[in-house]
């Protein structure tokens, strides 16, 4: 008898490569990995590429193994959560202690390749965001507080600041107002998400602000925070970072945002669910390109500054 | 003698075994790579020390 001829166990559930991949959340990589892109090449010195690749990469890690650790200690949550039913843990392709090893594996990997590649300031900031992201906000906000999405904002702003620190050794000015850029779009981002998979928090009992004060102060929240974001991308122009097309995207971006933060604010639940919320649909989608754009124009100004377009910049 | 085709968790765990192994390469490349930037700057102190400061 030869092993092919032995029945297989019912092994249904058996990983594929891409649930691995999927337990580091790709989508919000993309975010990580392109903020981190931008702190680097913003940075006012320049990396060898090929250690400037090693530093994203590294970081993008960093990013996916805080991911992984995360949906190991949510997995109870997400199985409640219809947005995250079909995560790995939740439909049993992939067990929360290969999720455990794989995230605290990936995170000391990062953590020391970014070290030995760059410097081990970029490294010790690194690895504080992946503890920021595990034990500060998942933890312990993320069940604590509706000021959960606020505080645990900040383990998602630091990539600009990881990049910047890899060329520059350091934390400056620029690099805390991307922090800050990031930080502060979190809150309306994640708020105006809340407002439309309601069921899905209360379910889950996680105090999100439409849960402890309702969705009316969500709505103010919303405004109050896109008005702070509005400032600081106004403060960002006094730095080094206000080339032209800064200045400009900024303006346009920040009107749109407040604009529709202000339509998110004047409706009433009744003018929600009449159509399937879609104002704050509209407004989580905008949010998304706000950001994009945004650190987009930062780096168009970064590029033309380096060949000399923006000399007086 | 004829082989009975692959069970499907066959395929399913050589396409896991295949991303590890592109995962691993990667890994020696980058760290090859690493280290030929490191030395060709002339800078294997730092190398040792992950420090960007020439001597």
């Amino acid at each position: 008898m030869t092993d092919a001829s032995v029945p297989l166990p019912a092994l249904e559930s058996e990983a594929e490569f891409k649930d691995f991949i999927a337990l580091l959340k790709p989508r919000v990589m993309v975010l990580v990995v392109f903020t981190a892109f931008v702190g680097l090449m913003a940075a006012p010195a320049q990396l060898h590429p090929f250690l400037a690749l090693v530093a994203i990469l590294c970081i993008a890690t960093g990013g996916g193994a805080a991911g992984a650790l995360n949906m190991w200690w949510d997995a109870d949550i997400d199985k409640i959560m219809k947005r995250t039913q079909k995560r790995p843990i939740p439909s049993g392709k992939v067990t929360p202690d290969e999720a455990k090893i794989i995230g605290f594996a990936l995170s000391g990997f990062s953590i020391v390749m970014l070290g030995l590649a760059t410097n081990f300031y970029a490294a010790a900031l690194l690895a504080f965001t992946i503890f920021f992201y595990i034990a500060i906000y998942t933890v312990w906000l993320k069940r604590a507080t509706p000021q959960n999405i606020v505080i645990g904002g900040a383990a998602g702003a630091f990539p600009p600041m990881i990049g910047w620190a890899a060329v520059t050794g350091t934390v400056s000015f620029e690099s805390v107002l991307m922090f800050a850029l990031v930080f502060m779009w979190t809150p309306p981002h994640f708020w105006a998400l809340a407002l439309f998979t309601r069921t899905d928090y209360d379910n889950a009992e996680v105090p999100m602000l439409t849960v402890t004060h309702g969705r009316k102060s969500t709505r103010q929240h919303i405004v109050v925070y896109t008005v702070l974001l509005a400032v600081l991308g106004g403060a960002t122009m006094l730095s080094s970072l206000n080339g032209p097309i800064y200045i400009v995207s900024a303006v346009l971006l920040n009107t749109r945002f407040m604009f529709g933060a202000v339509k998110i604010w004047r409706r009433n639940e009744e003018d929600s669910e009449w159509d399937n919320f879609l104002v704050e649909r509209q407004f989580f989608r905008f949010s998304l390109f706000y950001l994009f754009a945004l650190f987009s124009a930062i780096l168009a100004d970064s590029i033309l500054s380096r060949v000399g377009v923006w000399g007086w910049v | 003698m004829s082989f009975r085709p692959d069970h499907e968790i066959h395929k399913r765990r050589f396409g896991r075994n295949l991303g590890i192994g592109l995962v691993l390469t990667t890994l020696v490349a980058l760290i090859f790579g690493m280290t030929v930037v490191k030395i060709t700057e002339g800078n294997i102190t730092s190398a040792i020390a992950g420090n960007q400061s020439s001597d």
